[in-house]
């Protein structure tokens, strides 16, 4: 059976034009982009600004205002630990979400125990942040909000450019991860009111362990206590010698993104509600998991009903997705984010997560609801929960034998 | 992780699925795990007169080797009486469908189910069988 690959929010492959840009300074410019006195160096340092100004295009920012990282969990942490640190004279209460990614949740937990106060939103059951929420977690000493630009399990976009307004006018630094967002949808931190920005170059068609953090220079100009200390590479902010290949093929990467997203987001988006479509029409008790007007084009959350999410990756084949089911993680707790939206964990379990990507195509997509549909049927066939449904039982009713 | 090949043969081609008639007296039903859990397996076993388990069926809401372990429980009581269905072990389920520990919780999913099958058959023989002297006719 042909292999489908639909998990392009967990990673993307490197696009054949990234690697190319890429693979000189594997091989002739090798140099350190910190060597000030030889050509080498020169070359190197000279590919790592222009990355620079490659990224800092997507999101309206000065080239000045980009700091390279080792990808968004270092990112979020430097932005997270960093603004925790130097501002914490200033207070100690910090805003954040209960379905943000790991990466920002552990840092926030992390600061908890150093005896920060963190508050932690409710999202709506669409997965958004409420602004009446945020308005009334505000604090006099709340010196931090970080919100997620879009939610990597469902495709949510948050009121971005309101929380940023919101921010601006209570004085109060905004971080936003935008792993998912970057390149998918428009960025813009002025018109957004964004301090801090985590991108990652995996997750926009670029190499694995490279990424960059936004951090505003003017109005206000945000400072950062570094987490890794050395030779002040990087503002300072973040030592360590740059992986400039690395580098180079973030920029790559997010210049594709620019150019590509008026005809790729459309793309995408068609090929996305084409599975919708599909599935919808083919099986009944379906649903989608999260916001159906703010969301990225490429994401696409499903829960079949009486069916579990692992089983079904077993039933579709080579089909590379994710599950919100306990099985399939090694934790075997079903999806923070998905309980996070107060659903209830049946539906967790029997979700699926389907993010489409540069190198879906038409094809795939078709081949993919054929396989998913007669998955379904073949585990609705031996569900108890099913049989018990369609024998007009009420399922919340049931005492169950729990194990 | 990946299955192994007799995971995948039961998921493929899962025996005895199907449900028997679960008001008859002597058919018995276990239903284990919940569906929050992610796991809800139906366990089925007819007897005859000699308490020999004659057929059996499942349904199971499950992973896949979720649903192997209970279409591997369903073949192995068939032909079996109540007692020598009472000696299936989950770690024989393991044993036979190299189960990764993170899905030892499968098998003894399995083994509960066939156990509150058997319990729930024995429990209508008794009440259906004539009551010791003394007893108050019904």
């Amino acid at each position: 059976m042909r292999s489908i690959y639909l998990d392009n929010n967990a990673t993307t492959p490197v696009d054949p034009r990234v690697l190319d840009a890429m693979l000189p300074y594997f091989r002739e410019h090798f140099g350190n982009a910190a060597s000030r006195n030889h050509r080498y160096g020169w070359v190197a340092e000279e590919a790592v600004e222009k990355a620079r100004e490659q990224v800092a295009g997507v999101i309206g920012a000065s080239s000045k205002e980009i700091i390279w990282t080792s990808g968004s969990t270092e990112g979020n942490n430097t932005a997270i630990l960093g603004v925790a640190r130097m501002y914490a004279d200033k207070g100690r209460h910090i805003i954040t979400c209960r379905i943000e990614h790991k990466a920002v949740i552990d840092p926030c937990k992390f600061l908890e125990s150093e005896g920060f106060e963190v508050t932690w939103l409710e999202p709506d059951r669409s997965g958004r942040v409420r602004m009446e929420d945020l308005r009334q977690a505000m604090r006099d000493d709340t010196i931090l909000v970080s919100l997620m630009f879009a939610n990597n399990e469902l495709g949510t976009i948050n009121p971005i450019a309101e929380i940023g307004a919101l921010c601006k006018e209570r004085g109060v630094i905004f971080h936003t991860d935008a792993t998912q967002a970057f390149g998918k949808v428009p960025i813009d931190v002025e018109a957004m009111g964004i301090d801090l920005l985590t991108l990652s170059a995996h997750k926009m068609y670029g190499p694995k362990g490279v990424g960059a953090l936004y951090v505003r220079r003017k109005k206000p100009r945000v400072r950062l206590q570094p987490i890794i200390h050395g030779g002040g590479h990087e503002r300072g902010m973040r030592s360590g010698t740059l992986n400039v290949p690395g580098i180079v093929g973030c920029g790559a990467a997010a210049e594709l993104c620019r150019k590509e997203m008026p005809t790729e987001s459309v793309r995408i988006a068609r090929l996305r509600d084409r599975l919708w479509a599909g599935l919808s029409e083919h099986l009944t008790d379906v649903s989608i998991n999260g916001n159906l007007e703010h969301r990225l084009p490429n994401t696409l959350n499903v829960s079949f009903l009486y069916v579990e999410g692992e089983s079904m990756m077993m039933g579709m084949g080579d089909i590379a997705v994710s599950s919100g089911s306990a099985c399939t993680s090694a934790s075997l707790e079903p999806s923070y984010v998905l309980k996070g939206l107060g659903l209830g964990d049946d539906l967790a379990h029997s979700s699926i997560r389907f993010s489409l990507g540069r190198f879906t195509t038409q094809e795939d997509i078709d081949e993919t609801i054929k396989r998913v549909v007669s998955a379904v049927n073949h585990l609705r066939e031996m569900s108890p929960l099913y049989e018990m449904a369609q024998q007009g039982i009420d399922l919340s009713k049931v005492q169950w034998q729990r194990h | 992780m990946a299955y192994s090949d007799k995971i995948i043969d039961h998921y493929q081609n899962p025996r005895n699925v199907g449900s028997l008639d679960g008001n008859a007296r002597n058919v018995g039903t276990g239903i284990v795990g919940a569906p929050e859990c992610g796991d809800v397996m139906k366990l089925q076993i007819q007897v005859d007169e000699q308490d020999r388990i004659v057929d059996a069926k499942f349904k199971t809401f499950g992973c896949g080797s979720a649903i192997a372990s209970s279409s591997l429980a369903t073949e192995w009581v068939k032909g079996r009486t109540l007692d020598e269905a009472l000696q299936i072990k989950n770690t024989d389920i393991v044993q036979e469908l190299a189960l990764p520990p993170v899905k030892i919780h499968c098998s003894v999913l399995a083994e509960d189910a066939v156990r509150a099958a058997i319990a729930d058959v024995k429990q209508k023989k008794e009440q259906a069988s004539p009551r010791p002297a003394g007893a108050a006719a019904r």
